[in-house]
Formats: C-alpha cells, sequence, structure tokens
C-alpha cells in the first residue's frame, strides 16, 4: 500500500492558489446549486459533491488540457474542474437553452467535449468500459492522452467494474480508475455490503494493480498521487487505482439530509473540510488572509453572475425535442 | 465474380473497410486467432495484425463499452457479441450508454461504431442461443438495426454500417451462414434503410427479414404455382426503416404478410402493421397477417424448433388460407 499522507505536492504558491480557487468554485457552485434545487429552479435531481471538492480539484490541477474526464451523476464539481464555465452548468441544471446541452441532459448527463469532459454517467459502473474504450482509443492513434475515471465506492460491487479493471490491466490502457470513497452507497454504508474494508484499494491486487489509497480531503495529496498515475499512464506502463477516501457533507441527492449517518462520524468529517484544510495549509505556506479571502469573494461574484445569467436563458423550444438523435443531426427513423 | 457463403462475406466485407480506413478496429471473443467461432472472421488477424484485430476476455459490457470510448474519440469500431442472446448481459451499455449519450449530450459526442452478432436459431442451441432479437433493438431511439439476408448484402451492408456515423446493431442470420451466392468482384457498398423487391407479383406482398427472406422466396414460387402470384420484400434495415418501398408494395397488392422469426409479441412486423394500417388501410383488400415464432423460448429439438420458426410450408398455408378465405 502507498502511504500518500507524506506525499508532497510539486506546485508553487501561485498554482496552489488555483487549486484553492478550485475547490472554492467547486464548494460555492454547489452550495448555489442546492438553494436553487429548493427554489426549484432546479428540477428532477441533483448530487452534490460538497466535501469531496479536493479530489476534483487535484486530478484536474495534474491533467493536461486534452486528456479525458469520465464522471458520474455526482459530475457538477468534475465537469467545472475541468474548465466548464459555471453559467451553462446552472443553466443545464435549470432546463435551459443556455445549458451545456441545451437543457436535454441534466444535471447528471454534464459534458463537454470540447474541455475533455466526455460525459457524466447515471448507470453505476457503465462508465468504467466506456473510459478503457477512449483509453484504447488514445493507444491505438498514439496520442498521448490519457483517460481519468471517477466513481463511486457503490460502484466497486457491480459487473462493469470488474470487466472494465481487467480489460485496462490486460491492454496496459493509459486510464486512471478513481474510487471517490465518501463511505456510503446512496442510504447504506458501503463496507455492510461489500466483502473488503477498502472497496477498490483491496481490488487492485486482483488485477494485478498496486493498492494506493488517499487522503482525499488534501488537494495536495490528491495532485500527488493523480501526477504519478497520470505520467504513469502517457508512458505507457498501464492503468492505476486510486481510492480517495472523503465524505459527502449532505446526503446522497436532492434535498436528503442524510440522517442515517450517526452526528459523531458527520462530526469527524466536518472537521476535516477539505477547503478549511487547504485555506490554513496556504496560510502556513505563505499565502495571506487578504488573498484568500479575495478569492472567496470573487468567486462569490461569479456565481452570483453567472446563477443570473443561466435563469436568463430562454426555455428551450420544439425544435431542441427532435434535434440529435442521429448524426445528421435529426430523428428520422424513417423515409 | 466468386462464390461466397455468407460467413466468408463477413470476413470480406469487414476487410473491405479495414483496408481503406485505419480508424476502423474489430474487438470480440475469439475473432482473431480462431477466426470467429461461426468461422466468419477468419484471416482478418493475418491480413490486420492485433493491434486492429482484438480478441476479447469474455467481458461483453467491456467489449461494448470499448467500442463506445473509442467511437467517441475517432475510432470506427466493430464489436461482436457472438451470439445476440448476450446483449442481455451489456444491454446498459447499448441501450442506455451508446443510443442515448448522442442526444443527452445536444450532438456532442458521435458513435460510429458497428455491433455484429449472430442472430437467431435454426442451430437447436436452445432458447439462450437462439433468440431473434432485433425487436429489442429495433425500439431503442438512437440505434440502427440492419439485418442482411445474404452474402452480397452482407459485404454492402457492413460497408454502409461501418461507413455510417451512427451506432449500427448488425444481426446476421445464424442459419444462413453457410448459404452461397456468387459475389462479384471489388468494393461493394450498399445503402442502409432501403427495402429491396426480390420477387414482384400481383397478388399480395410478403415482407421478410433476414434468414426469413429465403424461404419467403421459395414459399412465392410454390404459392405461384397454386396461382397465388407475391411480391417479396427483404427488409433489410429496420431503422431507418424504408416505409416508402413498403407502403407501394403493399399497395400495389393490397394484401400484407410479415414473416418475422422474432417471437410474437412486439415483433417488427407489428410495427409495420401499423404504419400500414394507418397509412395504407383503403388500399388493402384484406387483412394483414403476421406469420412468426410463437411467444415462447426457442426448444432446442429439432423437431420442436422446426415447429417454432415460420418453416416454408406455414408461410405458404397460412397465405392460402388467408387469401382463400
Amino acid at each position: 500500500m502507498t502511504d500518500t499522507t507524506l506525499a508532497t505536492s510539486t506546485m508553487d504558491l501561485e498554482e496552489k492558489l488555483e487549486l484553492y480557487r478550485s475547490q472554492v468554485e467547486l464548494r460555492q457552485f454547489e452550495t448555489r446549486a442546492y438553494d436553487l434545487f429548493l427554489e426549484s429552479y432546479v428540477k428532477g435531481t441533483s448530487h452534490l459533491s460538497i466535501g469531496q471538492e479536493a479530489i476534483a480539484a487535484g486530478f484536474a490541477a495534474a491533467m493536461r488540457p486534452t486528456d479525458w474526464t469520465f464522471a458520474t451523476y455526482r459530475g457538477h464539481a468534475h465537469t467545472l474542474a475541468r474548465g466548464v464555465p459555471m453559467t451553462p452548468v446552472f443553466a443545464e441544471l435549470m432546463g435551459r437553452t443556455n445549458g451545456l446541452m441545451a437543457g436535454k441532459g441534466g444535471s447528471m448527463h454534464l459534458t463537454s467535449v470540447e474541455h475533455g469532459v466526455m460525459g457524466s454517467y447515471a448507470i453505476i459502473g457503465a462508465h468504467l468500459p466506456i473510459a478503457c474504450g477512449a483509453a484504447w482509443s488514445a493507444q491505438y492513434r498514439g496520442t498521448d492522452q490519457v483517460a481519468v475515471c471517477f466513481f463511486g465506492d457503490g460502484s466497486t460491487n457491480i459487473g462493469a467494474f470488474h470487466e472494465a479493471l481487467n480489460f485496462a490491466a490486460i491492454w496496459k490502457l493509459p486510464v486512471v480508475f478513481v474510487c471517490e470513497n465518501n463511505l456510503w452507497m446512496e442510504y447504506t454504508r458501503t463496507t455492510e455490503v461489500t466483502a473488503v474494508a477498502n472497496p477498490a484499494a483491496d481490488r487492485a491486487s486482483a488485477y494485478g494493480l498496486e493498492s494506493i489509497i488517499v487522503d482525499g480531503n488534501d488537494a495536495d495529496a490528491v495532485f500527488a498521487v493523480a501526477t504519478t498515475a497520470i505520467d504513469r499512464a502517457r508512458a505507457g506502463e498501464g492503468p492505476s487505482m486510486i481510492e480517495a477516501l472523503t465524505y459527502r457533507h449532505g446526503g446522497h441527492s436532492r434535498a436528503d439530509p442524510g440522517k442515517y449517518r450517526p452526528d459523531d462520524e458527520v462530526a469527524e468529517w466536518m472537521a476535516k473540510d477539505p477547503i478549511v484544510l487547504y485555506h490554513q495549509r496556504l496560510l502556513t505556506e505563505g499565502a495571506t488572509e487578504a488573498q484568500l479571502v479575495k478569492i472567496e469573494t470573487d468567486v462569490a461574484a461569479l456565481v452570483e453572475r453567472s446563477t443570473e445569467e443561466a435563469k436568463a436563458g430562454p426555455i428551450p423550444g420544439e425544435d431542441l425535442l427532435l434535434k440529435d438523435v442521429w448524426a445528421d443531426g435529426g430523428a428520422a427513423w424513417r423515409n | 465474380m466468386a462464390q461466397l457463403t455468407f460467413r466468408e462475406a463477413i470476413a470480406r466485407g469487414i476487410a473491405q473497410e479495414m483496408r481503406r480506413d485505419d480508424s476502423v478496429v474489430f474487438l470480440g471473443e475469439d475473432i482473431g486467432a480462431a477466426g470467429g467461432v461461426f468461422k466468419g472472421t477468419v484471416g482478418l488477424l493475418d491480413e490486420f495484425g492485433p493491434v486492429r484485430v482484438r480478441d476479447t476476455p469474455i467481458s461483453e459490457q467491456a467489449i461494448l463499452g470499448a467500442a463506445m470510448g473509442a467511437a467517441m474519440t475517432g475510432l470506427r469500431p466493430i464489436a461482436e457479441i457472438m451470439f445476440a442472446d448476450f446483449f442481455a448481459v451489456c444491454w446498459d451499455i447499448v441501450a442506455n450508454e451508446i443510443a442515448k449519450s448522442r442526444y443527452m449530450t445536444n450532438g456532442q459526442l458521435t458513435f460510429p461504431l458497428v455491433i455484429r452478432s449472430g442472430n437467431g436459431g435454426g442451430l437447436r442451441f436452445g432458447a439462450q442461443h437462439s433468440q431473434s432479437v432485433e425487436n429489442w433493438a429495433m425500439m431503442i431511439p438512437g440505434l440502427k438495426v440492419v439485418v442482411p439476408s445474404n452474402a452480397v448484402d452482407v459485404i454492402g451492408l457492413m460497408a454502409a454500417s461501418i461507413r455510417d456515423d451512427d451506432p449500427v446493431i448488425f444481426l446476421e442470420a445464424k442459419s444462413l451462414y453457410a448459404s452461397k451466392m456468387d459475389v462479384p468482384d471489388g468494393e461493394i457498398v450498399d445503402t442502409l434503410g432501403s427495402a429491396k423487391v426480390l420477387r414482384n407479383g400481383e397478388n399480395a406482398t410478403i415482407v421478410a427479414l433476414g434468414a426469413m427472406v429465403p424461404k419467403a422466396l421459395t414459399a412465392a414460387a410454390e404459392l405461384a404455382e397454386n396461382g397465388i402470384d407475391c411480391t417479396v420484400l427483404d427488409v433489410r434495415s429496420l431503422v431507418p426503416l424504408d416505409t416508402a418501398t413498403i407502403l407501394r408494395e403493399v399497395s400495389a397488392t393490397g394484401r400484407l404478410f410479415t414473416v418475422e422469426e422474432n417471437p410474437r409479441l412486439c415483433g417488427w412486423g407489428g410495427e409495420l402493421s401499423s404504419i400500414v394500417s394507418e397509412e395504407a388501410f383503403y388500399d388493402l383488400d384484406g387483412p394483414i397477417v403476421r406469420i412468426t415464432t410463437p411467444h415462447i423460448p426457442l426448444p432446442a429439438a429439432d423437431a420442436l424448433e422446426d415447429m417454432a420458426i415460420p418453416s416454408i410450408e406455414r408461410i405458404v398455408a397460412t397465405i392460402e388460407k388467408s387469401m382463400n378465405s
């Protein structure tokens, strides 16, 4: 097992301030998304990453613009972390034409190919084999691109997870699998229904992979382990799987208060808030409080502006309904 | 001109496209070194090598997931699902991921891929290796569904499917793998969504698909001897569906008989009946009649399987009875 708690980041202070900004953006976006859900601007469902921001931000910082993200239905953070602007993401959540997919995908399917976000997949485990396919394509075409595939702890018990890991290992694919282990599937503790304690790391050896666990609430540690795994994949040394330990501050989805979790467990993890910890660390590493507060207020203004821009977007019309089933842009199945 | 079997035509069609386009890759179980369990891919590994023709583990979700991920990032993969019944173990990738992702992303992603599979009965394999699943695929928005009935069409429709920018489910009737016909030399490229009139008649129109096409043709020859002159139409592609040709040919004779290998409920003939009823009702001179496999899992015993799948005798008898009543 790799102990990454002592991993040192190679970033300078300027880069770390950017990593802080990224985490603050994800936190403030998600907090606003929750409010918009309660106000019924966001309909259907949403799955927030509040508490898990260090993983999305740390990985995105380690990726090249040409690398690919494969995310889950809990994918707002992974989408934004790759540089997708807030306005189209808010607008997508609200079902507006200025949404990232013009309202046709919704919260669970955020995709921005121009930013390397190759989709957010809402069927547990399905995107692990798909990420393998992208990695295979990069390997075949010799492009040096790496696919990074994020999934939750609950995904480790579905068949596609195991098929994908074996597949990636035998073809030595440039893919990095990232298990965001927030300890709970939906309303059930993962260890209660899993044969091993660490659902990803304990399975790694079955596919000839190193068992890697990282503190998912430490953006520097995430960045370090991500850099190592991505470099490895890019060098043709094959896949990695990383289990990042974290915790969602809220419930599974929508307005779920997450009351099925013991109070002391929640309190323990709230004390390990990745953004508070990173804020404190940056102060010890030379940043000033004023610098950090400016980042927070700038992001707050961005969230405000983006929310209003999204709300101002038109409601989709009938022209979108029958658009883009097929590559010719239409939906005709007969002549 | 050379005489080719249906199975040899598979390899020829794939090879034709792999030669012209480096982005075409092929993956599946036993497709390379073994040449396919039905020997439909013999020679491809030798010609194109293990980087382009890749044997996989028995992992249908990984096979189709890999095809999808490759298609959305610039390749044109062909994936084999050995028996069409096995679609059931990877249907999420087909129905939820490949079929929906272009629409969900507002056209950001494109999936130029072909999933080919051995479909249908007649080989006494029993219920889990014999079902005709074209109706499973036909009902999913976002999938094209192609079913050739002869070696020339295999090559031409395979080429068209590979060149198409949408996902194509390409179903090969296992009972036709050994069938032979003369195939012209040189490149063959067909068009998706074009039904083909194989026989012209005046009294009734028989619409058939895949392995039912040669049976329909033989039945039509027998019916002609008994004074019933039938048009035989090979649908060839369920999505896109050439309704223009079908409606024209049904209207010309005033009668429609479908011959379907799939179990009865929700077979493609049901959809066709609906279209003809809505759009050509006043051209009909009698009821639309569907000749299908009963709504049962296919039995293994040859005697039972032969009773289940529409036979030439059943096609002839059903049409005679209906035309003479």
